[in-house]
């Protein structure tokens, strides 16, 4: 009975070992083989032969993340588009009602967010 | 050669890594949507190896759909990151503990 | 393929719901925030209607639709009339609770009406695919309505805790139904169950794979102990009316999954499955009702209580016959109705700037507010199994079944953990009725309509524990109509 869950226990096992060894060794090779020595010149942020000007890290605009989120909801489309036109002509008129109902149903989402003004920049 | 069993090795190490990815991380909340993402990406793998080894054609239309579900997830993932950044101005998984008992 | 062998009409109330719901979320951007009643009206209409379609369309024997991708059986039927009832009473509770923290929008109908969608889809599969797509239009509608109220802390936390846990559960169990497909060379639920029936054809070791990935992602969405720890911080930290919309129908949409998935896809593995459960259950059943002791805050007092009664509704599935499963049903409606019913009351205690979540605010209800407390009083005792009350006639059902299949030490667990649970439920009644109230009476949020449905909802719960016979037996049949066994 439990011996059939063997399998399970060893994916188990190998599967922490895949996630734990890179870290370990990762952190020993590095303890190991590394040196640390840090410095100013080695801590800033390269930038082509002068100081840095500024943080290296900047924050974007969150309206960018706008733009952002609501392009991973509309460019995935195509993944079901592309295929659906290659065989448009074996699916015939059925394939093609469908595939309208589909987009209409994005167009209620499209018109949503339009009328909500997430596509304004200002 | 490769046979379906390098396949599904690749796709349970993925796996494993993304789950190690949600639960070791405790420094940033997009590298959680990142294992999130890669974990969909190794059922994937899984689905697609499996549909061309079986013949069988159903595994690669799922795929579509884990594919699509999974933007819209990562879409609401970010939207809720965006807000709690608003509120805490961190996006330290750390910073996660208002809610107490 | 044609436009007729896809029987759409099987789907009608789902169609409905979705058309009618794409409706709501373009007509209610012409709507002022003074008039949002409007949407509010309109929306309980889509569901009065939706559930008219439902009952109309009930058949003793399953209809198939969309290339048996979509079932509806009298199995599925029920639950989705539970379910609609279920968002119809968080909508009605939840008015003034939204209106009074600046929530009362559009996108509160438009996301609830989407959920109430994708539960319905998770109670019809009949394939992998279309599982999947339901359960996720649900998870994620609710990440969002978590998050609704975007400049509080505790909400947006809740929501990135509860997205990630249900996105970490959702990729468990994909990698298990993967698995399946690889096992079975199947997506659709009744081949997989015939190919793992027949030795030899399929693989066991990925079929086992399958199974453990499976119930550890149910076990996840259920939120059975040790897959619970989403459970009491999102509960504490959604608006209540969303604390009450993941409290109550999608335990329904997660029964009939879980059904499915392990009774119907897996049914050749029964006895595998049943020793996984028997561990959730009793951990789900331990855990909960001893942290919920702990509690101060009632909300999360009653996410701990959702865990062990989760672990009661497990307990009915594991028995893995007629009875078991219609037993578990019933524990799912009525739990459904018990948890609506006291999110109620919370919401009608609470007001602007006060949530009434923590247990002191119940301080002397009795002396303010008689009635509701008589009607938390009710909502408690059926929740700590007291006899006549519907709590307990779930609880006895799935006891029975338990029992009949041989296993009495788990019934006798199950009782001893509902006894310390009784505990927290009674301190509630003794606070509302033996101490003093803190302060003045405050005035009660929620119209007359409210208040009426919310009452009757309370005493539906004496009502039905006086006559359970007739739902224990309207689901009986709906189980062994839709299960070939």
């Amino acid at each position: 009975m439990l011996q059939n869950y063997f399998p399970i226990l060893l994916f188990l096992v190998v599967g922490i070992l895949v996630g734990v060894l890179p870290m370990l060794l990762g952190w020993g090779v590095g303890k190991v083989l590394g040196t640390n020595r840090p410095d100013a010149a080695k801590l800033s942020p390269y930038e082509c032969g002068f100081e840095a000007f500024e943080d290296a890290r900047m924050q974007f605009d969150v309206r960018y993340y706008l733009v952002a989120i609501l392009f991973i909801l509309f460019d995935l489309e195509v993944a079901f588009l592309v295929p659906w036109a290659v065989v448009l002509d074996d699916i015939g008129m059925f394939g093609f009602v469908s595939m309208m109902i589909f987009l209409a149903v994005l167009v209620v989402g499209f018109v949503y967010e339009w009328m909500k003004g997430a596509l304004e920049w200002e | 050669m490769l046979t379906l069993n390098h396949y599904l090795v690749l796709a349970a190490i993925l796996f494993a890594i993304s789950v190690f990815g949600i639960f070791m991380n405790r420094k940033n909340l997009i590298v959680l949507l990142m294992a999130i993402e890669l974990m969909l990406l190794a059922v994937n793998m899984n689905f697609i190896a499996f549909s061309q080894f079986l013949g069988d054609s159903a595994g690669q239309i799922f795929v579509f759909f884990i594919l699509t579900v999974a933007a819209a997830e990562s879409a609401i993932g970010l939207a809720i990151l965006v807000v709690l950044f608003r509120n805490l101005r961190s996006i330290n998984v750390k910073d996660l503990d208002h809610l107490k008992g | 393929m044609t436009w007729t062998s896809l029987n759409a009409w099987v789907a009608a109330p789902e169609i409905f719901l979705f058309c009618a719901t794409c409706a709501i979320l373009l007509l209610d951007l012409f709507v002022s925030d003074a008039k949002r009643g409007f949407t509010h009206w309109l929306s309980l209409a889509v569901l009065v209607v939706t559930g008219a379609l439902l009952v109309r369309g009930y058949h003793a024997a399953p209809q198939y639709a969309f290339s048996h991708m979509f079932v509806a059986d009298p199995l599925a039927t029920l639950a989705k009339v539970g379910m609609v009832v279920g968002v119809a009473l968080v909508l009605i509770y939840g008015r003034s609770y939204a209106a009074d923290r600046g929530i009362f929008k559009g996108e509160l109908y438009s996301l609830a009406l989407f959920s109430l969608l994708g539960m319905m889809v998770m109670a019809s599969a009949i394939n992998l695919l279309t599982l999947y797509v339901g359960l996720e239009l649900l998870s994620l509608s609710l990440y969002a309505l978590v998050a609704l109220r975007r400049d509080s802390v505790e909400s947006t936390e809740a929501a990135m805790k509860y997205f990630v846990l249900g996105a970490l559960a959702s990729g468990m169990l994909l990698y298990g139904m993967s698995m399946l497909y690889g096992a079975t060379a199947s997506l659709n639920v009744l081949e997989i169950s015939q190919r793992l029936m027949v030795e030899q054809s399929g693989n066991p070791l990925l079929a086992t794979f399958g199974l453990v990935f499976v119930v550890t992602g149910i076990a996840f969405k259920l939120g059975a102990v040790p897959f619970h720890m989403w459970v009491p911080d999102v509960y504490q930290g959604a608006p209540t009316p969303i604390t009450q919309l993941i409290g109550s129908a999608p335990k329904l949409a997660a029964f009939a999954f879980t059904i499915r998935l392990l009774a119907q896809a897996m049914e050749g593995f029964t006895p595998e499955w049943r020793s996984m459960l028997v561990v959730l259950a009793v951990l789900s059943l331990a855990i909960g009702n001893l942290t919920a002791i702990a509690q101060t805050n009632i909300k999360r007092m009653f996410a701990y209580s959702t865990i062990s009664h989760m672990g009661f509704l497990l307990l009915g599935i594991l028995v893995g016959n007629v009875v078991g499963y219609s037993a578990a049903f019933f524990y799912a409606v009525t739990y459904m109705l018990t948890a609506a019913a006291g999110f109620g009351v919370v919401m009608l205690l609470a007001r602007q700037g006060f949530e009434a979540d923590r247990l002191d605010d119940y301080k002397g209800l009795a002396r303010t507010h008689p009635w509701f407390a008589g009607m938390l009083l009710l909502v408690m005792f059926s929740m700590a199994g007291v006899p006549v009350f519907v709590g307990f006639f779930a609880k006895l059902a799935v006891l029975k079944a338990v029992v009949d299949l041989g296993m009495v030490w788990l019934a006798v667990f199950a009782v001893a953990m509902s006894l310390i649970g009784a505990f927290y439920y009674l301190r509630v009644v003794k606070l509302m009725y033996f101490d003093e109230p803190e302060g003045a009476a405050a005035p009660l949020s929620g119209c007359m309509f409210t208040r009426v449905v919310l009452s009757l909802n309370c005493l539906a719960l004496l009502g039905i524990g006086l006559f359970p016979n007739d739902l224990l037996l309207l689901l009986t049949n709906a189980v062994e109509f839709s299960l070939p066994i």
